[in-house]
């Protein structure tokens, strides 16, 4: 596995089929990314369906285009209609939605595309040379690793995508309980079927399904028959050149931006949001034109933008090499590959080089795509994304019904995704969070399978105690989850600290 | 936070606790136990986190989560009617393309801010509908190859 295989298989982005897929998912992507409400993860979740018929690389190509142009869209409706498409454009509405406001919609979109384009690239470079590398390293974990790996997986997006620490813990704990629903792969007994569908477990892809698309459609219909009134702004033309000299003179932005996102990317749970954020903040700290962010500045928008991006490629680096998703969206791509019988991890890149590959320099073709056609259609994606609600609530309920049926044919699938879909909404108006609940339900049978293996070998050798909380490797990985446990305790006593409880819920009512 | 959340929040946790204890005794007490070995480390923890967290709510110490307002109840009900009965019955008693061409249509009609009076606002309702059942039927059946259960209708 050398470092430069990723060109021996770029030839294969630029059949027609595959190339075609690319083009489909990045101009699909960049309307859904820019529709509020529809998630990137949302989206992902969607498509995995239309990818039954396709090749494995052929349906993650899909995927993928799919998942990197969301998050770039989103930048449309936050530019033009001051609404972050994705949470991941919610630092880009500051200064992009100003610019828009000022005349210069145009140039705001140009420099979000430009971007992206060059944190996007940069994201995927990072993954290319850093998975090997990590996929080497990984063969070397045993079944007590990996269990420790997936409980890690859990906690962390667990303690670092939730508001309340119990609650993220108790999300992923109600996910890892969902997973051992249905039959047991050792002794072949039926665990906790309490309706007939349910009594192969629960598949993935429907649960996905329900858990992202059914909340948004209910959050629609609570917003009863009013109109969204955001008003496209209109967009004068730019020209592109000007757009190219300005994104190479803002560097320190674009510098900060893409090592943010990319750093950010690498760290499971903390999402776009948080890179997009947290790029902006410290691209106005080392800004010499500081005062001028927040009131239509290029360098917040290009900070926030690259950041994004960039942390689009090293977000799939956990779940190539340890098949540890980081993110929703990456746990939706990994149902993807699961359906086409593949199982990431470290001998990924030696069963399946092709699949691999060819997945990965899609992505990185994808952002050049992205960059070409979201500059095009950037104004009809704006149309699109005032799709009333209405319209939007049918249309993915619609598109969850069939996704779900077409899995296996099976009305019980329908069933789990409206069930468990209804459910996560009432659940997230509790301080629930989807992430964790969907990390636990996909991590689970990982955890099980390695946990019971694990316990095997232990019995016949050292003992529990000894095989599961010795070795430098196990006692990382406690570490680590015991530092993100404690890590988000403190951060939610400390902003109690500071934080009455009226202001908590007023956060929560913004936030929702 | 009112008193309204805070009855909700007691009632959401009193559930989430009562499901965490009920798997966790499931889960000591079945068998073969080797099967449930897995189940009980997770739902000891999920029964204490359950337990932790109705306890919080009980006491009025719950920090996040709004609950659901009477009036986001009352907008959300006639959608979430319609999405279960459309799901849970219609979709396999009617078939699926007559059952989704109902329930979009009736959904789109529900939220539609536009005018109800007007003959212009329906004729848009049905050809959006129409529009997107052809999508469904094009991208479901003929391109995927999807076999839906048609029953009575289609």
């Amino acid at each position: 596995m050398g470092g430069l295989d990723f060109l021996f298989y770029m030839g294969d982005v630029f059949t027609p089929i595959n190339f075609g897929l690319l083009l489909l998912g990045t101009i699909g992507g960049l309307i859904l990314g820019a529709t509020p409400g529809l998630s990137p993860t949302m989206a992902v979740a969607l498509l995995i369906p239309f990818t039954f018929q396709l090749e494995p690389q052929q349906g993650l190509i899909l995927l993928g285009a799919a998942y990197t142009s969301t998050v770039a869209g989103g930048a449309v409706s936050a530019i033009l209609l001051k609404i972050p498409g994705a949470p991941a454009n919610i630092a880009t509405t500051l200064d992009g939605h100003t610019m828009a406001t000022k005349g210069e919609g145009a140039k705001a979109l140009q420099l979000s595309f430009l971007a992206s384009a060059v944190g996007g690239l940069f994201g995927v470079f990072l993954l290319i040379f850093l998975t090997p590398v990590l996929a080497q390293w990984a063969l070397a974990f045993g079944p007590s690793h990996l269990f420790w790996l997936a409980i890690l997986g859990v906690t962390v997006i667990g303690t670092l995508d939730s508001s309340s620490v119990v609650k993220g813990l108790l999300a992923g704990c109600i996910g890892l309980w969902l997973a051992t629903i249905g039959f047991d792969d050792i002794m072949g007994a039926q665990r906790f079927i309490f309706h007939p569908s349910v009594s192969g477990g629960i598949n993935v892809i429907p649960a996905l399904i329900g858990l992202f698309a059914i909340p948004q459609v209910i959050t629609m219909f609570t917003k009863g028959r009013s109109s969204d009134d955001a008003e496209i702004i209109s967009v004068k033309r730019h020209p592109i050149r000007l757009a190219f000299v300005e994104v190479l003179r803002r560097k320190t932005a674009l510098t900060i931006g893409t090592i943010t996102g990319s750093i950010i990317g690498l760290i499971p749970g903390v999402g776009g949001q948080i890179a997009g954020l947290v790029a902006y903040d410290q691209s106005k700290k080392f800004s010499r034109e500081s005062e001028k962010f927040g009131t239509g500045h290029s360098e917040g928008v290009i900070a926030a933008e690259s950041a994004n991006n960039a942390m689009v490629g090293p977000s799939l680096v956990p779940l190539l090499t340890l098949s540890i998703p980081g993110s929703p969206t990456a746990a939706v791509l990994l149902g993807g590959l699961l359906i086409h019988g593949i199982f990431p991890g470290p001998d990924l890149f030696m069963n399946y080089p092709q699949v691999a590959w060819t997945f990965i320099d899609s992505m990185l073709i994808g952002q050049i795509l992205m960059c070409i056609f979201g500059l095009y259609i950037a104004g009809l994606a704006a149309r699109v994304a005032r799709v009333p609600h209405a319209v939007m609530a049918a249309v993915v309920l619609g598109l969850a019904v069939f996704g779900s049926y077409s899995v296996q044919n099976s009305m019980g699938d329908v069933y789990v995704m409206a069930s468990l879909g209804v459910g996560m909404y009432f659940l997230e108006r509790f301080g629930f969070s989807a992430a964790p609940l969907v990390l636990g339900l996909i991590l689970g049978p990982i955890a099980e399978a390695n946990f019971i293996q694990g316990s095997m070998i232990a019995n016949a050798t050292v003992g529990m105690g000894s095989y599961f909380f010795t070795g430098w490797l196990n006692w990382l990985l406690i570490l680590i989850v015991l530092a993100s446990v404690s890590y988000s305790v403190w951060m939610e006593v400390a902003q109690r600290r500071y934080t009455t409880k009226d202001d908590a819920v007023a956060k929560e009512e913004a936030m929702s | 936070m009112t008193s309204l959340p805070r009855s909700q929040h007691i009632v959401a946790s009193g559930l989430i606790a009562a499901v965490g204890v009920t798997i966790a005794y499931i889960s000591y007490t079945q068998e073969p136990a080797d099967a449930y070995v897995f189940p009980r480390l997770i739902s000891s923890v999920f029964a204490v986190l359950a337990i932790w967290t109705f306890v919080k709510a009980v006491l009025g110490r719950t920090k996040v989560g709004n609950g659901i307002s009477g009036e986001a109840m009352l907008r959300m009900a006639p959608g979430l009617v319609v999405t279960l009965v459309y799901v849970f019955w219609a979709a396999k008693a009617l078939g699926f393309y007559t059952a989704t061409t109902i329930a979009f249509f009736i959904l789109v009609s529900l939220y539609d801010p536009a005018p109800h009076r007007q003959l212009k606002t329906w004729a848009k309702r049905i050809a959006i509908t129409a529009g997107f059942m052809l999508v469904m039927y094009g991208l479901f059946a003929q391109l995927l190859n999807v076999f839906t259960p048609r029953e009575i209708l289609f």
